[in-house]
């Protein structure tokens, strides 16, 4: 589904990601772990098209096309979500309005029919029952005055309304309380199947004891430097990342 | 000198030429616009010297040579009326064409007892004692030329008297339409509203064109809202492209009233709005809210000034503008707190979206504290659409365009919504995004 072949990409002249190579196949579910600093989010957000991160060298072919040369509402309408590490507040536009306008454009894209606002808000509702929110959320402008927790959960409500085939999840888990982790990861379970993939990136192993992962990648410095099963995770939990520092130094 | 001369020489003449149509107006109006007139050749158009104007260039008006808008009949039908005014208010109306009353496309009659409702004119043809108490006792032209002029030539606009305790349940609508086309034409069009003590009204001033041509509006609306009134007021301005657009609300307030002032400003050329309000009574609580939005080569100034005369009272003010093309805006937001007006709470804000490079704003708070014992802050920002949240919304499967689009009208939507009045509000949902739809940007 996704080919990613020596990626490197940079801010400001100043390279973050130094050659990336990941494939991720329909059906499985990778992890990314790694200290601060180390280019998670940026390879989150370079997959989602994030235009302040410049792509100096590589390739990237999603579901057979060219996806660096997609803009970012073509790679959300292909099938790409990424469930933001720091959502961004909208004033002044409400959260059903978005989420419906997103929805409607993709599925346009995709030839299904509009859904108008009754159906709509009954699809919202049942979504934001799975996940404890509040209904009173989506009358709400987008993500403005919301906790950091109703924020990674509207998130994971729009990943669900959406239905993406390549979920990306940056640091979803970051800030939560360990319910409101079982709830998203329970969200991101219910979207497990064989025609989606799932790319979960997260500092901390705990996300992972409720999301179980079939491949986790180390990264570090820019580049992944070692791959494993879901014990990759767990040994990182107990090792911390102090000893990739060593590594390096070494 | 012999500039200032050229400028304001033909309003003399024109002056001079109405002697015989006002010969039957009372004396003390006939002495209220002389003295006005005679202030007027000695202000002369304000020039940038002025630090009020300093930002604001009125030579496109001074260079133009307007004539003073007849009494003319017109074939509109109220029907058509509808179809024209985008706000589906209904009754009570009263329509003014080119700044005179035109009762075939009124509605004056209102269910509530004792509220007068009709053209200024007739009032003052009446003898309204009332009037002469409050005309131009509010609206001073001693150093406003643009006030002056409007006060020389006063002849027509709305009264309205609602008297002690009564609620109005329906807004009032003054309809302010102008027949663009030909001769350039200048109206003045001069309203004095009265709201009685412990009454409740909503009063809506449309400023709508006709047509397409150049025409200069000067209207000034006098407004005094008696103990615990509340007014809502609303003044939308969709004047013509190629107009000029001068305005002016002047308030005073009464002990413990409330004022709401929405002011949204999309037509002209020029435009200078002005909204002021005394709070001359304890505890009053003033609200101005305002929305601009400017293409092409568009000037939109709002100069507002609350003065805080009395203790205990507040005020809360936010202004945002939408810029595009080469338009300009200017904000100047002047919140007077004088020695006595201890315990005033006084809050003003002023947020401006530039869509484009060439678009300019100049925005100026101006607090002047007199007394020791108050709490007053002030705001301006000026920014361009956050890249962030077009990020976001395009990574939902929203283009660029339609995220942009979508930004900028909910930079607008933090006023709209605040509007009260149903029809008022989703009038301007639909206006507000058709305008901003013609932006290039």
């Amino acid at each position: 589904m996704l080919e990613i072949k020596n990626l490197r990409a940079s801010v400001d002249n100043n390279e973050i990601l130094k050659g990336i190579d990941l494939s991720i196949r329909a059906g499985e579910v990778h992890a990314i772990m790694g200290p601060n600093g180390s280019g998670k989010s940026t390879l989150a957000q370079v997959l989602a098209g994030r235009e302040a991160f410049a792509v100096t060298a590589g390739a990237v072919t999603y579901q057979g096309r060219d996806l660096l040369a997609m803009p970012p509402e073509e790679r959300a309408r292909e099938g790409i979500f990424l469930a933001f590490q720091y959502p961004v507040e909208i004033p002044g536009v409400s959260n059903l309005y978005f989420v419906r306008t997103a929805l409607n454009t993709i599925r346009k894209q995709q030839g299904l029919e509009e859904l108008d606002a009754m159906d709509f808000l009954a699809l919202a509702k049942e979504k934001m029952k799975l996940l404890g929110i509040d209904e009173t959320l989506m009358g709400r402008p987008v993500n403005e005055g919301f906790s950091g927790g109703e924020k990674k959960r509207n998130e994971i409500l729009q990943m669900l309304v959406l239905e993406p085939k390549l979920a990306i999840l940056d640091e979803t888990d970051s800030g939560l309380d360990i319910d409101a982790v079982r709830i998203v990861a329970d969200g991101v379970n219910a979207l497990r199947s064989a025609e989606r993939a799932i790319l979960v990136v997260t500092h901390y192993q705990r996300l992972l004891n409720y999301i179980i992962p079939d491949h986790v990648h180390v990264l570090y410095n820019g580049r992944l430097v070692k791959s494993g099963d879901k014990n990759l995770a767990l040994e990182l939990e107990e090792k911390g990342y102090s000893w990739l520092e060593q590594g390096a130094a070494a | 000198m012999i500039e200032v001369d050229r400028e304001t020489e033909p309003y003399l003449a024109s002056f001079a030429a109405l002697e015989e149509q006002r010969r039957g107006e009372p004396r003390w109006v006939r002495w209220l616009r002389e003295s006005a007139m005679e202030r007027f050749m000695g202000l002369g158009f304000p020039t940038s010297r002025l630090e009020d104007w300093k930002f604001t260039s009125v030579s496109p008006i001074t260079r133009m040579s307007f004539q003073l808008a007849p009494h003319r009949a017109n074939g509109l039908s109220v029907s058509e009326l509808e179809q024209l005014s985008f706000l589906n208010l209904g009754r009570p109306c009263l329509t003014f064409i080119d700044g005179h009353y035109s009762p075939k496309l009124s509605t004056p009659g209102v269910a509530e007892a004792g509220v007068r409702m009709g053209s200024l004119a007739d009032a003052l043809q009446e003898g309204s004692s009332v009037a002469q108490e409050h005309l131009g006792r509010h609206a001073l032209y001693t150093d406003q030329a643009f006030a002056a002029l409007n006060t020389a030539f006063l002849h027509d606009g709305a009264f309205l008297e609602v008297p002690k305790g009564v609620v109005m349940r329906a807004p009032i609508h003054l309809l302010f339409l102008f027949t663009a086309g030909g001769t350039p034409l200048v109206s003045h069009p001069r309203s004095l509203l009265l709201v009685g003590r412990e009454s409740q009204v909503d009063i809506v001033e449309s400023y709508v064109a006709l047509g397409e041509g150049v025409y200069f509006t000067n209207a000034i609306t006098e407004l005094v809202l008696g103990e615990n009134a509340i007014v809502n007021h609303y003044r939308l301005q969709r004047e013509s492209p190629l107009s000029f657009h001068v305005a002016t609300l002047q308030a005073e307030q009464g002990r413990a009233s409330t004022l709401i002032s929405h002011n949204i400003s999309m037509g002209g050329a020029l435009v200078r709005n002005e909204i002021n309000s005394v709070l001359s009574g304890e505890g009053a609580e003033c609200t101005l809210h305002g929305l601009y939005l400017a293409t092409g080569l568009q000037h939109v100034d709002n100069h507002t000034v609350i003065d805080h005369a009395r203790p205990h009272c507040s005020s809360r003010e936010v202004y945002k503008g939408i810029l595009d093309g080469q338009a300009s805006a200017v904000f100047n937001g002047k919140i007077i707190v004088r020695k006595d007006a201890q315990k005033t709470d006084a809050k003003q804000t002023n947020k401006n979206l530039l869509l484009s490079d060439d678009a300019t704003v100049n925005t100026k708070p101006q607090l002047e504290i007199y007394a020791d014992d108050v709490k007053c802050t002030h705001g301006a920002t000026i920014g361009q659409l956050n890249e962030e949240a077009v990020f976001y919304l395009r990574s939902r499967g929203i283009s660029r365009e339609e995220a942009r689009k979508l930004l900028t009208y909910a930079f607008a939507n933090e006023i709209v919504s605040r509007i009260q009045v149903a029809p008022i509000r989703s009038g301007l949902e639909e206006l507000v995004p058709r305008q901003l739809g013609k932006y290039e940007s």
